[in-house]
């Protein structure tokens, strides 16, 4: 782990090492071919692999997710890039109808091995259709296994795990990380297994579960409070479905307090269930309720303005860490 | 491409009584099912074919064993004629262990990969961009395989059906779309959903050739079907059937079907394609009161040892609720 990367950078790598190592892996999406994809992670790889394996599609998410799905049934591996996660809902219910249940009808007999590939998140200005974050759909539907990268280390890691992996994996990148996260990444064969989380940073007072685009702000108001005498352990789950709940009950252990940050909505978000599971299983270790930090339950707008009031941001989270704290 | 010519096709007496039998043993497998709904033995999901048993045997009967089918609900028969056992579809009708989804769902919610069959969901169309990324995988492999799909004039709405049918289209796949048009969408007439009178039609939209032909005549599904083999294999890329026939049953078995008339009815009932089927071969001398008796009583011994095996399986076990959800 010696080079740096951009998380956009890692990603691009992953699908190539991968498709290098197994032929069977393949990439298709609208725009994904000679142009590279709309923002550029499958750059170069139509002129390593040609027409057949870096596949334009028409504007078609049920087909593109449709024709994964196929492949896969034929022992392909097929990474399917849905051009902004807010189009998944076109290609919804071949994932969560198709997809997720086949192994489960076809009596164990059968899986699907593919990649839904999702560039997700605000902070982008992207208004309505270009900034949700739609990963509670699928954490809600078993069969599936969801995944939402915070570093290019993970990026690249959690996407190689993803491909290999023998179930549907929607794997959601965050759009605000891609050309701002940096770092190094993994290198040959290694990858970050599905379902572990990461503590990105110690602490023995407060517990602060997030992912994705929130764990710099939450890290950055974790380093406020530690010069207010609280120390706060940050978990970045990497993983959304299945979560490592062991992490998050071994830092409670510690800590007896749990904040959850998302900056997917607050109704029915992932913080709803993994607060239900922590109050379910470890009521007792609890000194205090658990507190969410969302975006309220409204769409993600176009005006800065208005992005900016529904957004988690450091300020926010450090609010809700004393609030806490101090229970 | 070359336009859909009469394929010439020769059928040896053996050849013409398999296929003899296999229409009498969809038909006898249907009707049984529909009285064991009646009995109560079989509790819902029963979808029959009855009256459109031509279209799966003339589809079926040319095909090897690498080739693939995705059939729609009616089509029960297409497992049977790909290498399912009868006794292993009875069994999955009864939600019984030894069904393919292993008491998890009814009907052809299951495939079996080794033997070429895609199972669908209830969302019809939904198997057609399936379909489409099956056919995919024979062509990057340059195999001379094909994939026939199968679908009603009502799934020829939804947009799956475009979705792949364009995607088909565009990259010229080796795959068959059968339309078993028979008249109704459950209750709605096909008046009342399209605006044009044949399915086939809607082929041409997608730069290929689309042909409607009499599904109650077995050997001229089998002759459209050869035709379309022909050029599947052949790399000259997809083509639709539309077969035109009509269902004698309601849409399920507790469907009384009261939006049609009997008269309609009767006058499908006259076109039955076992009769004409069985009159051709008698014509012909390949067929006498002493095969026809051996073919009834080997279809009645294949049904009763289905139902016998059926009604002794076990059921699933409880556990089987939540396992087989991961590979």
């Amino acid at each position: 782990m010696s080079k740096e990367l951009s998380y956009l950078e890692a990603i691009r790598e992953a699908l190539a090492e991968e498709m290098r190592r197994d032929p069977k892996v393949f990439v298709l999406g609208e725009d994904v071919g000679p142009y590279g994809g709309a923002f550029g992670a499958t750059q170069g790889l139509h002129e390593e692999f040609g027409d057949m394996r870096v596949l334009d599609t028409p504007i078609s998410e049920s087909a593109i997710v449709g024709i994964s799905i196929g492949a896969a049934l034929r022992g392909y591996r097929p990474v399917a890039e849905m051009q902004f996660a807010d189009f998944i809902s076109c290609g919804f219910d071949q994932i969560v109808n198709q997809a997720a249940t086949l192994r489960y009808r076809y009596g164990g007999r059968a899986s699907v091995p593919i990649v839904v590939r999702a560039p997700s998140g605000g902070n982008v200005g992207g208004g309505l259709y270009h900034s949700q974050n739609p990963e509670a759909w699928f954490i809600h539907r078993p069969g599936l296994k969801v995944v939402a990268p915070s570093t290019a280390y993970d990026a690249k890691g959690l996407l190689k795990a993803a491909i290999r992996d023998d179930n549907p994996v929607v794997y959601f990148e965050h759009k605000y990380l891609y050309r701002r996260a940096k770092g190094p990444v993994p290198a040959g064969d290694e990858v970050v297994p599905l379902g572990v989380a990461a503590t990105r940073r110690e602490g023995d007072d407060v517990t602060l579960v997030t992912y994705g685009a929130m764990v710099t702000p939450s890290l950055e108001a974790a380093d406020r409070l530690s010069k207010e005498g609280v120390e706060v352990e940050v978990i970045d789950l990497r993983t959304l479905l299945p979560f490592d709940k062991e992490a998050i009950f071994r830092s409670l252990e510690k800590t007896s307090r749990v904040l959850i940050v998302h900056e997917d909505v607050k109704t029915l978000g992932i913080g709803a269930e993994l607060s239900a599971v922590i109050m379910e299983e470890r009521f007792d270790r609890l000194d205090a309720p658990v507190m969410r930090v969302t975006s309220p339950d409204t769409h993600p707008p176009f005006s800065h303005v208005l992005e900016a009031f529904n957004l988690p941001n450091t300020d926010k989270i450090t609010d809700a860490l004393r609030r806490l704290a101090a229970y | 491409m070359p336009p859909i010519k009469r394929t010439k096709f020769k059928l040896s007496p053996e050849q013409l009584l398999e296929m003899f039998y296999w229409l009498k043993l969809i038909r006898a497998f249907d009707e049984r099912l529909s009285v064991l709904v009646k009995q109560g033995r079989v509790r819902s999901g029963v979808y029959t074919g009855v009256g459109q048993e031509a279209i799966i045997v003339g589809t079926c009967f040319g095909l090897r064993k690498e080739d693939y089918i995705c059939p729609l609900h009616r089509d029960l028969g297409s497992f049977l004629m790909k290498g399912v056992e009868a006794r292993v579809m009875m069994a999955q009708m009864f939600a019984k262990r030894t069904g393919l989804s292993k008491g998890r769902d009814s009907a052809l919610h299951s495939g079996v990969s080794e033997l070429g069959i895609f199972g669908n969901t209830s969302m019809l169309g939904a198997n057609l961009p399936v379909a489409a990324g099956l056919a995919l995988t024979f062509k990057m492999e340059k195999a001379d395989h094909v994939v026939i799909a199968y679908f009603g004039e009502g799934a020829s709405n939804t947009g799956d059906f475009h979705e792949a049918l364009n995607f088909a289209g565009v990259q010229q796949l080796p795959v068959i779309f059968i339309c078993e048009n028979n008249q109704y969408a459950y209750s709605v007439p096909i008046e009342k959903s399209m605006a044009i009178d044949d399915v086939a039609d809607r082929a041409r939209g997608y730069g290929f050739d689309g042909v409607a032909i009499n599904g109650n005549d077995v050997l001229a599904v089998y002759q459209a079907t050869l035709g379309a083999l022909k050029r599947a294999r052949g790399g000259d890329g997809p083509t639709l059937i539309e077969c035109k026939t009509y269902r004698w049953h309601g849409h399920s078995e507790h469907d009384k079907a009261f939006y049609r008339t009997d008269e309609e009815l009767a006058m499908w009932k006259s076109r039955d394609p076992i009769p004409t089927f069985t009159t051709y071969l008698r014509a012909r001398h390949v067929l006498d009161d002493k095969t026809l008796n051996d073919t009834e009583s080997r279809v009645a011994a294949t049904i009763d040892d289905a139902v016998e095996f059926a009604i002794n399986s076990a059921d699933p076990s409880p556990q089987d609720a939540i396992s087989d959800l991961y590979a």
